[in-house]
């Protein structure tokens, strides 16, 4: 069965293999494309593949087409398959290579467990010594045979699979990479149809299923999705040609030795043996998510097989509760600062602080950059952003802010990395969906369609390298780059205590339920609650140890594996020091206590960081053997204390653990370790994490989302296949997250309140959101126990009324009227969703209120009391929804067959409505009434309406003027004494308001004034008549309309400095030399003026005579003419004698045109 | 207003010709009478301030600076009363201002012997009285008065319209009931950047979260906007999330591109807001509806 195509291999095929190996298509090295899982040319246990490659390496030999050959990629396609490529597979592995993973470019591909004590073994042809001894720890000697023969068979197949006559095509063809040529995948390549009534030496494959299932299910295998990824390429193999089935037959069954024949040679054998091993391993394959059933249910070749396994795929469809993960809201990515933890008071000094402002800033500046352009290929890391970084970090050294930086780093960390879909949006994601979604016919157009069109979406196997997804690569990338032993340590003790903590947490178990979480319906509400709790506990602890693991080893990080000089020289330096983290003593303690299902999976995270000198470190080592013990133990099908899914996952993520090349493979073979920690006994009445049913599809998929991988693989059969078949007509049931009374035009609008309330907790103290999570979570459970209590009960009592009555009838029928009263019960019981809802609305707020500070603002409040109505009525009727109608009917089951069993006798049929049961409080939402800021002290005029012209307004309006009065000018650009007149009122208004003034803009324009007078005494800013000539100094009554006079405008100026506020204005500058020789330069008129301004002044009490005798007295002592001060003497002195005689007082006569301006005179 | 980036463009080079006063300040408003005073002062300025940071070395080199003190001392002598200095600025294209700091400085060395504190020399500027020399007090204060870039009445105006535009923000705000913390307050809180006003419940501005709001009284063009955005609205983002800057002049509407990653502008206060609104969600539930018609 093999085709030509397939035994290529590149000549330069180098034995090690590995996950670590590229994937791609790396022409040079040939080895492009064949699989993966496990990495290299040595597959698992079965010598079968194994062998089969060491035997191709060496002889190159090619099998005739039509043979099925488990090394050819074409057969047990990689599957990356769309497209498999036939020019570039390679006979050996039946697994994809991951993609080189940039991420541990150092590490070398390594072999897998399985494969390694079976090296030597395959080497020689033939060579099928019984390991004795190195497989195998407390395994049954018979198992060990067994396990044995089926690797002899595996062997044999494999070796007799390539040392068929070479076929003509070319072996080895590494040119032939990235040339696709005909693909298998199109339907008219793929003639082979596999029949059961082809199926030969079927007894034998029934018992190498058995024996192979055994392995399985005993966990002999290191890994048992590898396996089952092994059988579902079996499943999905192809046969490029048909052959004559009578030749392969006579092939094949020519050989009489029983460890001879090649059992697997045609995909009739294959399917049929995949079948089995399926239909054997039916409860794990049940446990895969829905999808990946779907595609198995109506896989053709499923069906044809075993049509019973076909439904009990179908039936476990249903009951499969794998959900669309919810989409995470992501439009927070920055660390809210925290007064608490990172104000002034937090810092050594300003220094540091002001330095830590700013290193905050560069911090996501760097990140900001790298979301922009890490995807595009000539972007370098360390080139783009490691000056900056390197800057930084020496800033933080010098400032000692290491530990500010730190908290910041893992704080943005968590916040970007630890939801379950950290991988960023990848190609992939659509992708999974749309396979689910999409029917066979479609599925397999678009296949095609996207062959031509892209890459193939690669399968890469259930064992991809540790890698570092999405922001996950960020933040490593920056801990490289820094390359800060400071910051490092930092991060280590931080991660190191968080991580302790987190793995301390207490998850209650519910008392009721501690069975297999098989049949968990949706359980109780803090079941769930717990389930979630313990959820997001696990992701973060996992996300931190993975980290903390990275820094650790990040010293000791080879690209080679060091030689065996080096190994012993290193551990004997290393094992002297004390490890970050003592792994040992936190494994055998939560062994003893029975929380393995929280500390293994993270554990599993940071070893698979491990250097290669690590494992050998008797810490690590011992750990991983205890770890192997443990995997051991965890056979799924055994009844034990611990669920299913629980050991699913452990079991899931050990598996992956033992595939990572730096674990050295022969761990898993040795017997070194026996002892395992004896688990408690439930002394403290407590059963510990392990026995309660925590994890579900969702978290193990989370985990593991290698597991996708399976329905990759089928789904790439289906757009082989299923299309030329005509496809499969299926029915679609979209799934949906969405609330059922939402309608879609609202969800962007729901969307938008959930995030707003996500960002209103972003800038508050975190206690905050654990108080309102806290209340909620506790109300909502309040009110579910509430309703069981008050609704449930009375609805039952009021269903027995009923069926008393009923009963009494002639012509009753007792289940009948169960039925119908059952229906109007649960009818009735969707009022509890109401009646939730007013409980959660009316208790949390007095909770909310107690609890949070009595600081906290009123809007907060309001806010977070809302918040938590919603939330715990959201959680009381989510449950409730979900659960009320089954909870009714159960009570009433058990009541309605008490009634039933007590009496019997008919009473009066009498119809009575179940809804009355309640009154129930209706209560007033909570008015939204944040409290008004207090605005700054203002005093403003009582029933001031703040609609006076700005300050600014008025500054820039002055300022126009004063530009005008200093010129240069033009004479229409002067302004008249009416326009200025209402300049000042509005100057008055805006000083009147203080609303918008600040105590410089008010200084300002008290300025302007001044100097506006001092321009209007000086005669520098003349007034433009209303006939365009100038206004004179002779005062006109303004009561008269015409244009005021400048003595009416200094007057109004007087006012407005004598109007409270006048201590402001720098009246001082009417008196500065400039000002009084402009004055004294002028004609009369503006002495006059002057004049009359300053004895207003003084009349109103503005300025003291004192003060302007001293202004003079300064004048004085400048180089002003003697006649000008002279005459300023006498005016002095005039005021200073309030209204003598002298020749001021004929000036003062002449000035006072009406009695306004005597009023208010002394 | 928005202004796309080619109108802006358009203005911009048309200033380039332009003295910083009112004069020319009028035929800029002539040419443009479609756009808001306030908008076209504000890019004015902003162009103004982008050519003098290109000249200004030119005109402080020592030789020039003392060229110009002679120039000005010979053209008193023989026009005591003219503007002479103004005329000196706009001569050689520097902003009045400037010119009146670069000749009041050295008349105060030729009077001291030594370099005037700044404290003195801004307080002249501020109220040229003070200056002995009354023909030079007069000049001086005929460039501060007429410049209307630079200049402490400038300065004062800047800070008036930045503050009044704080209080209109805070006054929008109170109008909506949402309630927030002022720059003060969270000074006082110890917060080491402050946006002018942080929400305390966030809300939804054209369906985009904020949390902050920065206001500005000035034209957003892409130099104000890239400095703001590095020295401020980043840092706000960094601490406090996303948020919205209010450019009150207007801004170029090109720049308004990260509202997906967190920064939201706006040329006034927005109408489309959107706030949690608890009441309304409790009224959808249908058995409370139900419930309501029983």
């Amino acid at each position: 069965m093999v085709s030509p195509t397939e035994l290529q291999h590149s000549p330069s095929f180098q034995p090690h293999k590995g996950r670590r190996k590229s994937g791609g298509n790396t022409p040079g090295g040939g080895q492009a494309r064949h699989g993966g899982g496990r990495g290299g040319p040595h597959t698992e246990d079965p010598g079968w593949r194994r062998s089969a490659r060491g035997r191709i390496s060496e002889q190159v030999s090619l099998s005739a087409p039509a043979h099925l050959n488990f090394n050819n990629l074409e057969d047990f396609p990689p599957v990356g398959s769309s497209p498999i490529l036939p020019g570039t597979s390679k006979p050996s592995r039946r697994i994809n290579p991951t993609p080189v993973s940039a991420d541990r470019p150092n590490s070398k591909p390594k072999t897998c467990f399985t494969s390694t004590p079976l090296q030597k073994v395959s080497s020689p042809p033939l060579g099928v010594e019984p390991l004795e001894g190195t497989v195998t720890v407390g395994s049954p000697m018979s198992l060990k045979e067994e396990r044995e023969l089926l690797k002899r068979e595996k062997t044999k197949l494999a070796q007799q699979a390539v040392s068929l006559p070479p076929c003509s095509l070319d072996p080895c063809t590494p040119t032939k990479t990235g040339v696709r040529t005909e693909s298998k995948v199109t339907p008219d390549s793929q003639t082979t149809c596999p029949e059961p009534s082809k199926v030969t030496f079927s007894s034998e494959l029934d018992i190498l299923a058995e024996l192979y299932c055994t392995c399985i299910s005993e966990n002999l295998v290191p890994n048992l999705f590898l396996e089952l990824f092994f059988v579902m390429q079996l499943l999905t193999s192809r046969s490029p040609h048909t052959h004559d089935g009578e030749e392969q037959l006579s092939m094949c069954s020519g050989n009489s030795d029983v460890l001879e024949r090649c059992y697997l040679r045609q995909v009739h054998n294959c399917v049929y043996f995949a079948v089995k091993v399926l239909e054997n391993q039916f409860q794990l394959v049940a446990h895969l998510d829905k999808c990946t059933l779907r595609l198995l249910a109506e896989n053709e070749r499923v069906a044809s097989f075993s049509p019973e396994l076909k439904d009990r795929l179908t039936q476990a469809q249903d009951r499969s509760t794998a959900k669309l993960s919810p989409s995470v809201s992501t439009f927070i990515h920055s660390v809210p600062f925290q007064p608490a933890t990172d104000n002034r008071s937090n810092f050594g000094s300003d220094k540091a602080f002001h330095t830590f402002k700013k290193q905050r800033d560069i911090f996501y500046e760097v990140l900001r950059e790298w979301e922009d352009l890490h995807k595009e290929p000539s972007w370098n890391f360390d080139a783009a952003l490691g000056p900056k970084i390197r800057g930084m970090m020496s800033q933080l050294t010098s400032a000692g802010n290491h530990s500010h930086f730190a908290r910041l780093f893992l704080k943005q960390l968590v916040q970007m990395c630890k939801g379950p879909r950290t991988n960023t949006p990848s190609v992939e994601a659509p992708d999974a969906d749309l396979l689910g979604m999409l029917g066979a016919d479609s599925l397999g157009r678009l296949k095609r369609l996207e062959e031509r069109l892209i890459q193939p979406h690669g399968v890469v196997g259930p064992c991809p390298p540790p890698s570092f997804p999405g922001h996950q690569e960020f933040f490593r990338d920056f801990i490289q780059t820094a390359s800060c032993c400071q910051m490092n340590q930092h991060l280590q003790d931080s991660l190191c205590q968080q991580l302790l903590q987190l793995d301390e947490v207490s998850i209650l178990s519910p008392a009721a339920s501690t069975g297999d979480g098989e049949d968990e319906e949706d359980g109780d509400m803090e079941q769930q609650d717990e389930k979630q709790r313990f959820t997001s506990v696990l992701l973060l602890a996992r996300l931190l140890a993975k980290f903390l693991g990275f820094i650790a080893f990040l010293p000791y990080q080879t690209s080679e594996k060091p030689s065996k000089e080096i190994q012993e020289t290193s551990v004997a330096l290393r094992s002297k020091s004390v490890q970050v983290l003592d792994v040992c003593a936190v494994l055998q303690n939560s062994v003893r206590r029975r929380r393995t299902i929280l500390t293994i999976p993270w554990l599993v995270e940071f070893l698979s960081m491990l250097d290669f000198i690590g494992p050998l470190l008797l810490c690590y080592r011992g750990a991983l053997g205890t770890l192997l013990l443990l995997y051991r133990r965890l056979q799924l099908n055994r009844h034990e204390e611990m669920c299913y899914l629980n050991k699913l996952l452990l079991v899931s993520v050990l598996g992956w653990l033992f595939q990572i090349p730096v674990i050295p493979e022969d761990i898993f073979f040795t017997s070194e370790f026996t002892a395992l920690v004896q688990e408690e006994d439930g002394v403290t009445g407590s059963t510990g994490l392990d026995c309660i049913p925590l994890v579900d599809q969702q978290l193990l998929y989370t985990c593991c989302p290698f597991l996708g991988e399976f329905r990759k693989l089928l789904a790439a059969f289906v757009s082989g296949s299923a299309a030329r078949s005509g496809g499969i007509i299926r029915k679609i049931t979209p799934t949906s997250a969405e609330l059922k009374d939402t309608p879609t035009a609202n969800r962007s609008q729901h969307k938008l309140q959930v995030d707003l309330e996500q960002a209103f907790f972003h800038n508050q103290p975190p206690s905050l959101r654990r108080t309102v999570d806290f209340v909620a979570e506790r109300v909502g459970s309040n009110a579910v126990k509430h309703i069981k209590a008050t609704l449930v009960r009375e609805l039952v009592d009021s269903g027995e009324e009923m069926l008393k009555d009923g009963l009494q009838s002639p012509n009753s029928n007792a289940s009948k009227l169960n039925d119908s009263i059952c229906a109007r019960l649960c009818d009735a019981g969707l009022e509890s969703l109401g009646k939730a809802n007013r409980f959660c609305n009316e208790k949390s707020p007095d909770a909310i209120r107690i609890l949070l500070p009595v600081e906290t603002t009123p809007a907060v409040l309001t806010t977070s009391e809302n918040i938590t109505k919603r939330l715990a009525a959201e959680k009381a009727c989510s449950w409730l929804s979900a659960n009320i109608t089954a909870l009714i009917r159960r009570e009433w089951k058990s009541r309605y067959e008490r009634v039933i069993k007590a009496l019997r006798s008919p009473v009066a049929p009498d119809s009575m409505d179940p809804d009355g049961a309640e009154a129930e409080l209706v209560r007033q939402g909570q008015v939204n009434t944040p409290k008004r800021k207090q605005e700054r002290l203002v005093s403003c005029p009582p029933s001031c309406k703040h609609n006076s012209p700005l300050p600014s307004d008025i500054l820039i309006e002055i300022k126009e003027i004063l530009s005008i009065a200093v010129g240069p000018r033009t004479d229409e650009e002067l302004p008249t004494g009416s326009q200025l007149r209402r300049q000042l009122q509005r100057v008055r208004n805006t000083l009147e308001c203080r609303k918008f003034l600040s105590a410089v803009s008010e200084q300002m324009l008290q300025n302007c004034t001044v100097l506006l007078a001092c321009k209007l005494v000086s005669g520098e800013l003349p007034l433009r008549s209303s006939w365009g000539s100038r206004h004179g100094g002779v005062a006109v009554d303004p009561s008269a309309g015409s244009e005021p006079s400048v003595s009416e405008i200094l007057e109004q100026l007087a006012e407005l400095w004598e109007g409270g506020c006048g201590a402001s204005a720098p009246l001082h500058q009417l008196f500065t030399p400039i000002t009084v020789a402009a004055v004294l330069k002028a004609n009369d008129t503006e002495k006059k003026n002057y004049l009359f301004l300053v004895r207003k002044l003084v009349n109103k009490g503005i300025l003291s005579e004192e003060e302007v005798l001293s202004y003079w007295k300064k004048l004085t002592d400048l180089t002003l003419p003697t006649e000008l001060i002279e005459n300023f003497q006498l005016q002095s002195q005039s005021i200073e004698l309030s209204l003598p005689l002298t020749e001021m007082q004929m000036c003062f006569e002449k000035l006072q045109p009406s009695h306004q301006t005597i009023e208010g005179a002394t | 207003m928005k202004l796309s980036r080619s109108e802006y463009k358009e203005i911009a080079r048309w200033t380039d010709q332009l003295r910083p006063t009112r004069q020319c300040m009028k035929m800029l408003r002539d040419r443009f009478p479609h756009h808001s005073q306030s908008t076209l002062l504000s890019i004015f300025s902003l162009e103004y301030q982008k050519r003098t940071k290109r000249t200004i070395s030119r005109h402080h080199a020592p030789d020039v600076m003392e060229r110009y003190y002679q120039r000005y001392l010979n053209e008193t002598r023989v026009r005591p009363t003219d503007p002479v200095l103004l005329e000196l600025a706009n001569e050689v294209d520097l902003s009045p201002a400037l010119m009146a700091r670069i000749i009041l400085d050295r008349f105060l060395k030729d009077q001291g012997g030594e370099m005037p504190s700044k404290t003195i020399l801004n307080s002249m500027l501020k109220e040229p009285s003070l200056i002995a020399d009354q023909i030079l007090a007069t000049n001086i204060y005929q460039c501060t008065i007429n410049d209307c870039c630079y200049g402490p009445l400038v300065d004062c105006i800047k800070h008036a319209v930045g503050q009044e535009h704080e209080v209109l923000l805070r006054d929008k705000l109170m109008e909506r009931n949402l309630s927030f913390l002022d720059e003060n307050q969270l000074r006082t809180m110890g917060y080491d950047k402050t946006p002018d006003i942080i929400l305390e419940v966030p809300v939804a501005v054209e369906g985009h979260i904020i949390h902050w709001i920065e206001s500005k009284a000035s034209f957003g063009d892409d130099h104000s906007h890239r400095t703001y955005l590095n020295e401020q609205f980043w840092s706000y983002w960094n601490r406090f999330g996303p948020g919205l800057v209010i450019y009150w002049y207007g801004f170029i509407e090109e720049l308004d591109c990260q509202r997906d990653r967190g920064i939201l502008l706006k040329d006034c206060f927005p109408t489309d807001i959107v706030t949690l609104c608890h009441a309304s969600q409790q009224e959808h539930t249908p058995e409370s509806q139900k419930k309501d018609k029983e």
